[in-house]
């Protein structure tokens, strides 16, 4: 398995739906093309609407974990 | 950009803020899936949206009125943004436009520069019909 490593993460716990999203599309645009973002997210939502957006958008979801209640979304900017 | 037009638009008719944030967080998750929102506002809506409002605005839909109290509260206690900070977040994420409408502006003798910058022009009923043809309509 390749290791992944996180070029930037933000840390959105305690933002409401949509914020969490918002931070993520954010930090795609902020981001070259190849790194790999991460939000955490203690939004319940996030787990539905994160992956949608990844999809729509055409950027690659690596993956979601558990950190301490929340969720974190793993991704990497493709284009 | 899409050939085909991926449309969404708001009628916002209610200026309270239970129903203001509504609208602005559908149109915020609509252009976060990169539909082209377009935000109508008509009467109390467009109310809403008088410059400064946002700031002192606790008007509440009446048939929820017992919530008004613990909803601001909560709102404040959780530092919920206001969704004027929201609707900016989203204006430059997406592709979201705010319009007024020009029978309200009339009726109440409200100009452009009355209210909000967000908004960025003043259009009639018909020319929002034709601009939200084929894409989807909610009204609140």
């Amino acid at each position: 398995m390749q290791s992944i490593t996180i070029t930037r993460e933000a840390d959105a716990r305690g933002s409401f739906c949509p914020g969490p999203l918002l931070e993520l599309i954010r930090q795609i645009k902020m981001a070259q093309v190849g790194d790999v973002i991460a939000v955490i997210s203690s939004d319940e939502g996030s787990k539905k609407d994160i992956p949608a957006w990844l999809a729509k958008a055409k950027q690659e979801f690596l993956g979601m974990e558990e950190v301490d209640g929340a969720t974190r979304f793993i991704c990497r900017k493709i284009k | 950009m899409d050939e085909t037009t991926d449309r969404f638009s708001i009628v916002l008719f209610s200026g309270t803020v239970d129903k203001i944030m509504a609208a602005v967080t559908m149109a915020t998750g609509a252009a976060a899936m990169q539909k082209d929102v377009t935000v109508f506002l008509t009467f109390w809506g467009l109310i809403g949206f008088r410059k400064d409002d946002w700031k002192t605005n606790r008007r509440f839909s009446k048939d929820f009125e017992d919530y008004a109290g613990p909803a601001f509260e909560m709102m404040q206690a959780r530092q919920v943004p206001s969704w004027m900070a929201t609707l900016k977040d989203a204006m430059e994420l997406g592709n979201l436009k705010v319009k007024a409408c020009g029978m309200t502006m009339d009726l109440f003798n409200i100009h452009l520069e009355d209210l909000e910058p967000v908004v960025s022009e003043v259009t009639g009923v018909a020319s929002f019909i034709k601009e939200a043809e084929g894409g989807q309509i909610i009204f609140i």
